[in-house]
């Protein structure tokens, strides 16, 4: 026995792998391996000052009218959830990008890649289901496309769809522009979408009350840009969660970004769904949400505007901009203490106990 | 939320904190065991909170940490086999083995699945009756009883592709070995509540007999903590050393028996070796001579594989309280979640990652 623990001091850990040469399923999860994967492959090769600003739209001038554009595919699994379907997804998830760039969201295009053998009954589930929810978020499908793929080469079905929309000539909103001393507004409770897609994958099945918050954000927005302008920008922190959306905007604006942790609204069914799978919802997936940088002086009014929309009832101060020699975002706990809140490297693992 | 609320109270957490600021009068070092109690210190940053006399070091209880490279080896390579489903809980995907790690195997093809519970691996054999599904069942004795109940199981149902590859550490050998070491400088340690629900805390009453050193059962919760804490702090100043349960909400002193009667009937008593560590005499659990049709590391031929670990960081040091996270070199500039150097680095409740998720602004700079 002490010779064995004697050498334990000595014995040591595993050298490092080489640098990924393979797409990861982490690569898409929104943190900060798909930052990585844009920094490496995309960006460079389209580089362009639109495409550089890396918000969730691109705003372009067209003869003098301001375009917005987006563009965003759904793989959602499986495809009905309490809440929504790949079909309502495909809308609001394109709509809000719209949207949080201060855009009306005019039209939309709908491209369906399908697997052999998907049910025609299912197909059309999805198609009214899209149609629906484009015609209360106001926009029309203006084109489409349609593949077939063999059987295993896709995944039942998958939705792109792209938005037009129009942005007025005085709204200029970029996450590039927090500054310190803005406010953080959150415009509900987090982490609904992610934990009732959750509850529904295999292997993970579980009762759970929540259902996903997928909605369409526009008229939220629209009330708040007709309460103030005083808006720096806005994000729908969708993949990768809260932490993901601040610390993008942390980046962009060369900031520091402080959260309240007893302030973010968080349901008492999400909070003891995240228990259970030891997930933390500051990192999980919304669908009906959206994050505001203010300035300070806007705060009152805006919440004003948001909590009289259906969408934005339970809005909430959540945190401040401040200075920071580096981009970071960081919690104050209820204990008074600080930690950081990191950007996921990929997806967030469920943990074995 | 009840049991949740009441334990993350502030209110309750500054009463403690003043009550062992008050008691507190030499300089002890005290560990926590378990990766999930450092992940709330660190969360909460409990360790800035306690008087400075008071020094929290951090346990080898993290299973993904100390599961050792060779038993990663031998799932990549399962993994990697045409045909076969390879099972796992989700935060052993990203631990390096020796070239490669499952979240890259299943990209270049290889069947990886994540679940929460060894019964839904189970599941996914009765589905698919003619594939082999083998399990990782890895971890503490927290984890060994449902392991031990699918094996049971498959048996009992005559289910014949399915198999569990184990690596099951124990944690009273793991602590009887940090005492044994002579560069141990632990006083008291917070054993890990969960381990203790299903064990009970009878078997520490030989390790505070034999290192006269006090052992709380604690909670994963701040006031749990805390509390753990405090009730180190009373024993050491009175120069007691006696196994205590802070964790009374959920475990007592026998523990969970017919979770131990399972674990006993499928799993025998065996060396182990420790990610980090090294091999630690009884201080693992091995499937049964009677189950070994369920044994994965027999059925797929797999002894051959065996993986020595390179000396490349600290995290011998690091999981046996030794070191902190941020006296390593390479802490937060070659080494981080994004590439890892060590097991450490790995898992949410390894200590560097959670030294790094929630403290590197303040540890990189060298204020710590």
């Amino acid at each position: 026995m002490a010779d064995k623990t004697n050498s334990l001091a000595q014995l040591s850990c595993p050298a490092p792998l080489p640098v990924k040469d393979t797409v990861l399923l982490g690569h898409g999860s929104g943190g900060r391996l798909s930052a990585d994967l844009l920094r490496a492959i995309f960006l460079p090769a389209f580089r362009n000052p639109v495409l550089a600003r890396l918000d969730d739209q691109a705003v372009v001038n067209v003869n003098g009218t301001r375009l917005a554009m987006t563009t965003d595919s759904f793989v959602v699994k499986p495809l009905f959830f309490p809440g929504g379907d790949i079909g309502s997804l495909a809308v609001h998830g394109t709509v809000n990008d719209l949207a949080v760039g201060g855009a009306k969201p005019l039209f939309l295009s709908a491209a369906f890649i399908i697997e052999e053998g998907l049910s025609m009954k299912v197909l059309r589930r999805v198609v009214d289901s899209l149609h629906a929810a484009a015609r209360v978020a106001g926009v029309e499908i203006v084109t489409g496309d349609t593949k077939v793929v063999e059987q295993g080469s896709g995944d039942e079905l998958f939705i792109n769809t792209t938005g037009i929309g129009l942005v007025p000539d005085d709204v200029e909103l970029s996450a590039d522009q927090a500054r310190p001393g803005d406010k953080v507004l959150l415009s509900g409770s987090i982490g609904e979408h992610g934990i009732a897609i959750l509850a529904q994958r295999e292997g993970l099945e579980f009762e759970c009350p929540v259902e996903s918050d997928s909605a369409a954000l526009h008229e939220l927005v629209a009330d708040m840009l007709a309460a103030s302008r005083e808006i720096r920008c806005m994000r729908d922190p969708t993949r990768g969660g809260v932490s993901s959306t601040l610390n993008e905007i942390a980046e962009q604006s060369r900031v520091g970004i402080r959260l309240e942790e007893s302030a973010i609204p968080i349901r008492e069914e999400v909070r003891g769904a995240c228990e259970m799978l030891g997930l933390d919802p500051l990192y999980v997936a919304n669908e009906g949400k959206l994050i505001a940088i203010v300035a300070p002086e806007a705060v009152d009014v805006l919440l004003a505007a948001m909590r009289a929309n259906p969408l934005g009832r339970k809005a909430q101060v959540v945190g401040t901009v401040v200075e920071a020699a580096s981009p970071i975002v960081t919690i104050r706990t209820a204990l008074g203490t600080s930690r950081i809140v990191d950007m996921l490297t990929g997806d967030q693992l469920p943990r074995i106990c | 939320m009840k049991y949740l609320d009441e334990y993350r109270d502030a209110r309750v957490a500054r009463g403690l904190l003043a009550e062992i600021a008050r008691e507190v009068r030499g300089h002890w070092v005290l560990m926590e065991i378990c990766g999930g109690q450092t992940h709330t210190i660190m969360r909460y940053g409990l360790d800035e909170l306690l008087p400075p006399n008071l020094e929290l070091v951090h346990g080898p209880g993290c299973p993904v940490c100390v599961t050792p490279l060779e038993t990663i080896d031998k799932a990549l390579e399962l993994a990697g086999r045409p045909g076969l489903i390879l099972v796992s809980y989700g935060d052993m995907l990203r631990v390096p083995g020796s070239t490669s790690d499952l979240f890259t195997v299943k990209a270049k093809g290889g069947e990886v699945r994540i679940v929460y519970s060894p019964t839904e691996a189970l599941k996914i054999a009765r589905q698919n009756p003619d594939r082999g599904v083998v399990f990782l069942a890895v971890g503490f004795e927290t984890t060994a009883p449902a392991n031990a109940m699918a094996v049971w199981q498959a048996k009992k149902e005559k289910i014949h592709n399915f198999s569990v590859l184990v690596s099951h550490v124990l944690v009273p050998p793991a602590i009887r070995a940090l005492m044994t070491s002579p560069e141990c400088r632990v006083n008291g340690f917070i054993a890990p509540g969960h381990v203790c629900t299903v064990m009970g805390y009878e078997e520490y009453d030989g390790l505070v007999r034999d290192f006269r050193v006090p052992i709380v059962v604690g909670g994963f919760e701040p006031v749990d903590l805390l509390e753990s804490v405090l009730m180190l702090v009373r024993q050491l100043e009175k120069g007691e050393a006696k196994a205590e349960n802070q964790y009374v909400r959920s475990v007592n002193y026998q523990g969970n028996l017919p979770a131990q009667r399972v674990v006993k009937e499928v799993f025998e008593i065996a060396d182990q070796k420790w990610r980090g560590i090294g091999t630690i005499p009884a201080s693992g659990l091995r499937v049964r001579d009677a189950y070994s049709d369920y044994d994965a590391s027999r059925i797929y031929g797999l002894a051959s594989i065996t993986a020595e670990e390179p000396a490349e960081c600290i995290s011998a040091k690091v999981l046996q309280g030794m070191k902190k996270p941020t006296e390593c070199p390479a802490f937060g500039l070659r080494c981080t979640p994004h590439n890892p150097l060590g097991a450490p680095m790995v898992s949410s409740e390894g200590a560097c990652a959670a030294y790094y998720n929630y403290r590197r602004q303040f540890s990189v700079s060298g204020s710590q």
